[in-house]
């Protein structure tokens, strides 16, 4: 949580996602915003909106002309003429807008898809059991820091071929990157130039050592008969880090968060395994994590909003999610929900790539919990901390094992 | 008399790679190398399927997937 800017008063006019208030609930502010607006705005980070519907929230990640994708994380600081310009933009392709985009994107598709990430399921299972292991014997501890943050970290760098002993390390510049996004740019800079030259090692050890990971199919892959730009391989390296932790974390915490709450969902959720595919759809649609970013390409009236070229735009999936408008009850958790198009993962070209990975992480890592402790509640519910800024998610998350698996 | 089936059919234009379709059925949908869906065959949908082609459709976040009654 953050101190540096003056608290909100109104969110229709002055929304800041890294308030106090959005940071406790965002929810009671977007049902708010959805009757009032439902498209808010703010002078904060130099001009920004906010719609709120599915609706506004879809037509916004299908329309590529009005909006690019050069920055997806709000700060105070714009891309600049040193950054890499659109199409390709800092960390491809998240950054990148068509037709660039597609190019690099169906490039990286093969290493995400169902089958792949199967391959990586025995070590994440491995881990979950490792980390529940560690916390044998203790009848309260922390699910956020000692369970859910260790899982997606050391996966992606298992994925991308890195040491699995700098995990820890990522997490610090990862946090720095995605939550401290109010401050000033060149403290930014400086966290930034710190995950480059981290990556810059990696490519080094990797060119000199070519090995079966996702680094060097990154320096192996081809554009056009070219290999890529390091700047373009050190980019979309840094992207799979930021991308693949701080979201599946706060998914696997969000998810512990609801089953420790909700006694009547655990029996269930354990009695039938059944259940899983729903029930993991569900929490996504419920808890979806990630809030992406725009920035307006071009000066144009959006349904009677003077857009400027240069506006941030916030793109709200998970208030996309709550949308009565779009889902029966959605204030409601159903584990069976039959009818489920949640945009969890983004909707249109930019859908998350990692999305089979997140799943994958997110069903093993519970399955793992509830195999071992099918009966928990939260030790202190005001102990309970979450994060700020486009990837929400408990940081803080003390439980009390009330009964112990097999 | 004609006997009424169903048939699926992924669009490919609209198909993102979100794979809950193959996840609800991998034996009605299948996947390119690129993670992109296709209906598995003619899409025609054996009789004990047509719930999870149903699922199917509620769940595609693209709504790129029709289910349609034909005749056989």
């Amino acid at each position: 949580m953050s101190n540096r800017h003056p608290p909100v008063q109104d969110f229709a006019t002055d929304f800041d996602h890294t308030d106090a208030a959005w940071v406790a609930d965002p929810y009671l502010i977007w049902d708010d915003l959805r009757q009032r607006c439902p498209v808010a705005h703010s002078d904060r980070y130099g001009g920004a909106w906010l719609p709120v519907t599915h609706d506004l929230v879809s037509e916004v990640a299908y329309d590529t002309d009005h909006f690019t994708s050069r920055s997806v994380v709000v700060s105070e600081r714009r891309p600049g003429p040193e950054d890499l310009p659109a199409p390709i933009g800092v960390s491809p392709p998240i950054s990148s807008d068509p037709p660039f985009h597609g190019v690099v994107r169906r490039m990286l598709l093969p290493a995400f898809t169902p089958k792949p990430i199967a391959a990586l399921e025995p070590f994440a299972r491995d881990l979950c059991r490792e980390l529940l292991a560690a916390t044998d014997g203790r009848s309260s501890f922390d699910a956020a820091l000692e369970y859910a943050q260790h899982i997606p970290v050391r996966v992606i760098v298992k994925f991308l071929g890195f040491p699995q002993e700098d995990a820890d390390q990522f997490r610090g510049i990862i946090r720095l990157v995605l939550e401290e996004v109010d401050l000033p740019p060149e403290e930014r800079e400086e966290r930034f130039a710190a995950v480059d030259a981290y990556m810059d090692a990696q490519i080094e050890d990797h060119l000199a050592r070519p090995r079966d990971d996702l680094t060097s199919f990154l320096l192996e892959a081809e554009i056009g008969g070219q290999k890529l730009p390091v700047e373009h391989v050190r980019g979309t390296m840094a992207l799979l880090m930021v991308a693949g932790i701080d979201t599946t974390w706060s998914a696997i915490g969000a998810s512990l968060w609801h089953l420790a709450q909700h006694p009547e969902d655990r029996r269930r959720l354990a009695a039938e395994p059944d259940l899983m595919g729903t029930a993991l759809e569900e929490l996504l649609r419920a808890y979806a994590p990630v809030t992406m970013a725009r920035l307006v390409a071009t000066d144009f009236d959006f349904h009677g909003h003077p857009f400027k070229e240069g506006d941030w735009l916030l793109l709200p999936f998970p208030a996309a999610n709550r949308d009565p408008a779009a889902f029966e009850n959605p204030g409601q958790v159903q584990l069976d929900r039959a009818t489920n198009r949640h945009a969890a993962f983004g909707l249109g070209r930019h859908r998350c790539l990692g999305s089979n990975l997140a799943r994958m992480e997110l069903r093993v890592a519970l399955e793992e919990w509830l195999a071992r402790y099918p009966d928990f509640e939260l030790s202190d519910p005001a102990a309970v901390t979450w994060s700020a800024g486009q990837v929400r998610g408990p940081r803080r998350l003390p439980v009390t094992i009330l009964g112990r698996g097999g | 008399m004609a006997q009424s089936t169903f048939r699926v059919h992924v669009d490919p234009d609209k198909c993102q790679g979100h794979n809950r379709c193959y996840s609800v059925s991998p034996d009605l949908f299948e996947l390119d190398d690129l993670g992109t869906s296709s209906e598995v065959g003619a899409g025609l949908v054996p009789v004990g399927l047509i719930s999870l082609a149903r699922l199917a459709v509620a769940n595609c976040p693209e709504h790129a997937i029709s289910l349609t009654e034909v005749q056989s």
